[in-house]
């Protein structure tokens, strides 16, 4: 019984799509729509390509939170598996930190103590906006569980491994570059797209601070177009559909991945 | 490789005296003393848990000493100034799980320490690496990945690795203890030859009747200690021990 | 209990101008107090709402009217690669809206307020997540067991409760706590609701003190432990629940 979503790999989207669609429709109807005032569908197709922008940078944030996140989660990573207690026991206290606090709670704290404008050494200011605070703030836990993810793929190789590079005579970095890393990056894969997927369905929450993104863009055109309650259920629900298209087909191929190196025993 | 100074090869080329090794509080190795000479071949029979595979892992220093003294042409192993790429290069080792790398190909496995450890060059490694390759019959193979081998292929491969460091002596860690009956023979008969070529061997192993055929003298041991030793001919014929009478009498 | 720690505290604002101000205001005590209260409460309510959703989800899934098995697919992509954020929105504000007013006798009140949907919105959130885990630890069950509690004239049900939910319970057990630790983080989102959870609480004290700070300290101190006594609880209810030779 092995039954999964995956055989309808592009009808789900398309019937997702219809339902929010439906629905939308469906709240239309209720309404009765007064000659001068248009209805929630005309509003929402007039808003849709200004909700569409903030969305690029929806994906604007989430890839270099992710390339931030991978390059310092991937160096706190190595230092969790250092030998020496000195590297190893800050990260493994910072990992543990960025995983257990509130994504929420890392963005209120980024937002907040890190100042808007910082004097560079050579008397410059630059100006720090705040989707790039929010950038950081969602690299963060991301960060910690690439550290992690590291962790428990090294730790996933056969200590036979370790010994017979050691029995050969590998110091311990030759080891690790040669013999455990190109072994580990097949498994780290899948769970670090499943990360980016993650990432980008937590972008969103930079619109509690302000910054102008597709969240904060559809309240935004909700207000503009008269903050009528008949729009609140199809504007969101595009919403919704925007992001359901983006993060499905990543989701099914990291599935499809995660099979694929399953079966192959990696 | 260059032995120690004042090594010659009238002394013995691995040394054991009084080695103890503990883990905690339990004492594995409880006083072994093991003379190997240079071209002879020993093989360490015993019960399991007896600390065969242990004392096997002190020649190469994989697994450190509690006390005791272990070197390898006068070099003593647990020494902390010790230079572990001398000792390495000198002493190779062939495990029962053979631990190939499943990412590289067969003669990149074979290729791979001499290149970056050594820093050989490349065209004389790949020509030794073919060759021995070739002396234990997989040249066919070279490019084939090692989830694409039997387990006796592996194994194969795995000593042809080893030898690729021109060590002096070769450990063989129960090699064949994992593989189909099938495929045992064809290891055991790379073994042979590559102790007909005079390399230093010392195998920790479970078949009796290769033990008598290849070895020049057998230890056996039980709970730490070595209980008795001698020629093959003789520990196998007529064993002076009980603990040996009745160690034999389970498995032949 | 406040006077015991209070002139610490004060003398450590005066000294260092660290202001920890729940720890000596009676005010901003009886705030962080009631905000950690609710918060335990919403994640407790979330959990539970998330479990059931997970069970029913799992067994709806061994159904076979291909329909059902359909809708809770749907269900389970929807709601995992969506914004949780904008789920909850869409529920408080949008779902919120059509739901009907009840007379509290003068005012009308919506029926279900800013807590209500917050357990809703964020329990089938994490429902979705529980019904691929309780899946997983279904399916890891041996089809042999199975058939044996047929063959000795169980009925369907019966099978589900005494044989195939205790073994998967067991499987799926990590995963699970995962699952539950990260529902635990997520419950911070009730803020854009305005529940009254720790996160706003703590918010509305540092913006009268403007104390971020400290406060920020607090918040993060008390997630890591609320996350360290679920996952001791886990682990123990791992260790209560192991079956000798079981598993590995």
């Amino acid at each position: 019984m092995t039954w999964t979503v995956t055989r309808l790999n592009w009808r789900l989207p398309v019937i997702a799509a219809a339902l929010c669609l439906l629905a939308s429709v469906a709240a239309v109807a209720q309404q009765e729509g007064a000659a001068d005032r248009e209805t929630a569908l005309q509003a929402l197709v007039t808003w849709m390509p200004f909700i569409l922008q903030g969305f690029v940078l929806n994906l604007v944030m989430s890839v270099l939170a992710m390339a931030i996140a991978t390059v310092t989660g991937v160096i706190l990573g190595f230092m969790q598996i250092s030998p020496s207690a000195v590297i190893r026991l800050p990260a493994k206290l910072v990992t543990h930190v960025f995983r257990n606090s509130p994504w929420l709670v890392i963005l209120f704290a980024i937002m907040f103590l890190v100042p808007f404008r910082v004097t560079l050494p050579g008397g410059e200011t630059v100006m720090i906006p705040d989707w790039v605070k929010a950038t950081v703030g969602f690299a963060l836990p991301v960060m910690a569980n690439v550290s992690e993810i590291l962790r428990g793929a090294v730790m996933s190789i056969p200590s036979g491994q370790w010994e017979s590079a050691d029995s050969l005579a590998f110091s311990r970095g030759q080891t690790l570059r040669h013999v455990i890393l190109p072994q580990c990056i097949r498994r780290m894969l899948p769970p670090w797209m499943n990360w980016y997927a993650l990432l980008t369905l937590m972008t969103p929450m930079a619109a509690i601070l302000g910054v102008n993104e597709a969240l904060g863009n559809t309240q935004a055109a909700m207000e503009a177009a008269g903050s009528r309650p008949e729009f609140l259920i199809p504007f969101y629900l595009f919403l919704m559909t925007i992001f359901f298209v983006f993060i499905y087909p990543i989701s099914l191929w990291t599935r499809r991945l995660e099979r694929r190196y399953a079966a192959s025993g990696a | 490789m260059t032995p120690s100074e004042g090594w010659t090869p009238d002394q013995p080329i691995v040394a054991i005296r009084d080695l103890h090794k503990s883990f905690g509080h339990v004492e594995v190795l409880k006083g072994i003393d093991i003379e190997v000479m240079k071209g002879e071949v020993i093989c360490i029979i015993g019960p399991s848990g007896s600390g065969k595979s242990t004392l096997i892992r002190t020649i190469n220093g994989l697994t450190p000493a509690t006390t005791g003294s272990v070197t390898v042409e006068g070099q003593e192993v647990h020494d902390d100034n010790l230079d572990k790429l001398a000792l390495r290069r000198k002493v190779g080792i062939v495990f029962q799980q053979y631990n190939l790398f499943p990412h590289r190909t067969v003669l990149q496995n074979v290729m791979m320490a001499p290149l970056l450890v050594l820093k050989e060059n490349k065209r004389e490694v790949e020509e030794r690496a073919r060759s021995l390759l070739a002396k234990v019959q997989l040249h066919d193979k070279e490019d084939a990945y090692p989830a694409e081998l039997s387990g006796g292929q592996q194994q194969r491969v795995a000593i042809a690795r080893s030898l690729c460091m021109r060590p002096d002596v070769m450990l063989f860690d129960e090699v064949t203890a994992a593989l189909d009956p099938e495929t045992v023979k064809e290891v055991l008969v790379t073994i042979k030859q590559l102790a007909a070529d005079g390399m230093t061997c010392v195998l920790v192993t479970h078949e009796m009747g290769f033990a008598r055929e290849v070895s020049d003298r057998v230890y056996f041991t039980d709970a730490g200690r070595i209980v008795e030793s001698g020629p093959p001919a003789q520990l196998f014929e007529q064993p002076q021990d009980p603990r040996t009478r009745e160690f034999l009498s389970k498995v032949l | 209990m406040l006077d015991l720690i209070a002139p610490f505290f004060e003398r450590l604002y005066e000294t260092t101008g660290l202001n920890f101000s729940p720890f000596y205001d009676s005010y901003d005590w009886g705030r962080l107090l009631e905000g950690m209260w609710v918060s335990v409460k919403l994640i407790s309510a979330i959990i539970a709402l998330s479990l059931v959703i997970g069970v029913l989800g799992a067994a709806a899934q061994t159904s076979k009217l291909r329909p059902l098995r359909w809708i809770v697919a749907a269900y389970i992509e929807i709601f995992r690669n969506t914004p949780p954020i904008v789920q909850l929105l869409f529920f408080y504000f949008g779902l919120g809206a059509i739901t009907p007013q009840v007379d509290m006798g003068g005012w009308y009140e919506p029926m279900i307020g800013s807590f209500g949907w917050a357990v809703i919105a964020i329990g089938i959130f994490g429902g979705s997540y529980n019904v691929e885990i309780f899946r997983s630890g279904v399916e890891a069950v041996p089809h042999t067991t199975v058939e044996a509690a047929e063959s000795l004239g169980f009925s369907n049900l019966k099978i589900f409760i005494y044989v195939t939910l205790p073994l998967a319970f067991r499987v799926c057990l990590p995963a699970l706590t995962n699952n539950i630790i990260s529902l635990a983080k997520t419950s911070s989102l009730a803020y854009v609701i305005a529940v009254p959870e720790i996160t706003y609480s703590l918010s509305g004290i540092w913006s009268d003190n403007v104390n971020v700070p400290e406060m920020m300290v607090l918040l993060f101190v008390y997630y890591i432990l609320l996350v360290a006594v679920i996952a001791r609880a886990m682990t123990l209810l791992e260790r209560k629940l192991a079956l000798p030779g079981y598993g590995r």
